[in-house]
């Protein structure tokens, strides 16, 4: 490795998109991408839907191991940086061998946050491949699961435990379920769900301890199950880009460019905290959708030069049994709601719709991303117009 | 082993072996092939592994699925009869040979 190149520590779908892209972009130089999880990169979204009920792992893998060489990409898997040395423009791995480079992409993702409950060690992740294969497991024989948060990872996982037969209770400590992404009228509509699947659901209500036939909530209501899922958010993995002294602000900052406090230093998908283009607030999306928009912005401007401001409209899905819940654009916590019709919602701010929230209406949303991707504001009444297909009189 | 023969807009073509029960999406992604993205993996929510089946070939593959419909509205290139996402097309034996026309962009 004499020429340094462009480094990505981080392997998840965002990573490997960079690399993809890099060298789509006819990027020439070195491509090294370093990944702290054994195995090839595969896709997470799944692990929490399709992977539970079917099991099929080799379907997860992103590229087969061939592609790697091919593309003349060095992939270092089981890799965990241990530190960036920016001086030097060098990243250092386990037992102390030196990587340069040119430019250095973080894409280091998230991990689950643990809240501070009591007996929390007792409850089983869902985040890797590997987390969802003990899941899985666990799942092979009937039993009461109960899951701490109420967000996508838990409802989908909730459902899905459903349809394998199993009993649930959701523990979520907001008082409405995925209450940081959803309006409050599409919280209730997959409340009415999830308790018509059979789902028992305990809102606003924080687990308190976790022991071995349950778990305890603040008003000391237990709720028996055998097997325990945490479930309750992520935080992003910044300790390498804090300890190299970039900036931090929920998430590595960056620019407009995907650029961090260190020119030559990019970050990109859910550890990444950038400018949403539409309000220009500093936002930290989790979705495959701006890791993937980001890598391919970072990618043309490493090979080519390109110099445009990330403009993507953000996108978002959760699968919970036969229901597709979509959401195009991206609200903020000021946000009113307007039902538009059953199952279609608007989220409206100072400068018209900010997001469209569909269900099983993939039309409607796919009109939706492209009135909100023409960039000026969009009113009501033409999202309305536009995702029930009539005709705006003017 | 199922053969795929994807032609590119310029004409020029990629032949894949590809795996029964794969789909037409996954089977062109892990050969590399240029012009499929399929950012969401098969699940039906980004329109980037949109393809054109060839003529010969559409009693095959069977019609659009529920939904393939609405979310080809947000296909990047031209939408014909034609038009497929790849990733609702899961490889039979009777696949064997199939020719897919690639669209000019994904996204």
């Amino acid at each position: 490795m004499s020429q340094p190149g462009v480094i990505i520590v981080g392997a998840g779908q965002g990573g490997l998109q960079a690399a993809i892209s890099l060298r789509q972009e006819g990027y020439a130089g070195s491509v090294t991408l370093i990944g702290a999880e054994p195995g090839l990169p595969y896709q997470r979204p799944p692990l929490s839907k399709a992977y539970l009920t079917e099991g099929n792992a080799d379907a997860l893998v992103l590229r087969p191991e061939s592609f790697f060489s091919t593309k003349d990409i060095t992939y270092l898997p089981g890799t965990r940086v241990e530190a960036i040395n920016r001086a030097a423009r060098q990243v250092v791995l386990p037992g102390g061998a030196r990587l340069d480079y040119d430019q250095l992409i973080l894409a280091t993702g998230t991990r689950n946050l643990r809240p501070s409950i009591q007996g929390l060690g007792r409850a089983l992740d869902l985040r890797t491949l590997a987390d969802a294969r003990r899941l899985r497991e666990v799942l092979a024989s009937p039993r009461r699961v109960a899951v701490i948060g109420g967000g996508f990872i838990g409802l989908e996982f909730a459902a899905a435990a459903r349809k394998l037969g199993h009993e649930v209770a959701v523990i979520e400590a907001e008082d409405r379920l995925m209450s940081r992404v959803v309006s409050p009228l599409m919280s209730d509509h997959f409340k009415a769900l999830h308790e018509g699947w059979g789902t028992e659901l305990h809102l606003g209500q924080p687990a308190a301890a976790v022991d071995a036939i349950g778990v305890t909530l603040p008003d000391g209501h237990h709720v028996s199950a055998a097997t325990v899922l945490l479930a309750a958010g992520v935080c992003p993995n910044t300790e390498l880009a804090e300890d190299a002294g970039l900036a931090i602000e929920n998430g590595i900052r960056t620019d407009d460019r995907l650029r961090s406090s260190d020119p030559s230093i990019y970050a990109l998908g859910d550890c990444a905290s950038f400018p949403d283009p539409r309000s220009g607030r500093q936002v930290r999306l989790e979705s495959v959708q701006a890791a993937t928009d980001h890598a391919r912005l970072i990618a043309a401007q490493i090979a080519k030069g390109a110099d445009a401001a990330y403009a993507a409209v953000p996108w978002f899905w959760s699968d919970q049994a036969d229901r597709k819940l979509q959401i195009a654009g991206l609200a903020g916590p000021e946000a009113t709601e307007t039902m538009i019709e059953d199952g279609i919602v608007a989220r409206l701010d100072a400068a018209g719709v900010a997001a469209l929230e569909t269900v099983n209406n993939a039309g409607a949303h796919m009109r939706a991303r492209r009135l909100l991707a023409g960039g000026g504001p969009v009113t009501l009444e033409t999202m309305r117009a536009a995702v029930l297909k009539t005709a705006v009189c003017i | 082993m199922v053969q795929l023969i994807f032609v590119h807009p310029d004409g020029s073509q990629t032949e894949v072996d590809a795996l029964e029960g794969q789909s037409v999406m996954k089977a062109a992604v892990a050969n590399d092939v240029d012009g499929i993205v399929g950012e969401c993996g098969g699940a039906m929510m980004c329109a980037t592994c949109h393809c054109y089946i060839d003529e010969a070939w559409a009693d095959r593959t069977g019609p659009r699925e529920d939904g393939e419909e609405d979310m080809l509205e947000g296909a990047a290139s031209e939408v014909t009869e034609h038009s497929r996402l790849s990733c609702q097309i899961k490889l039979t034996p009777e696949l064997d040979g199939l020719v897919i026309h690639l669209p000019e962009e994904q996204l």
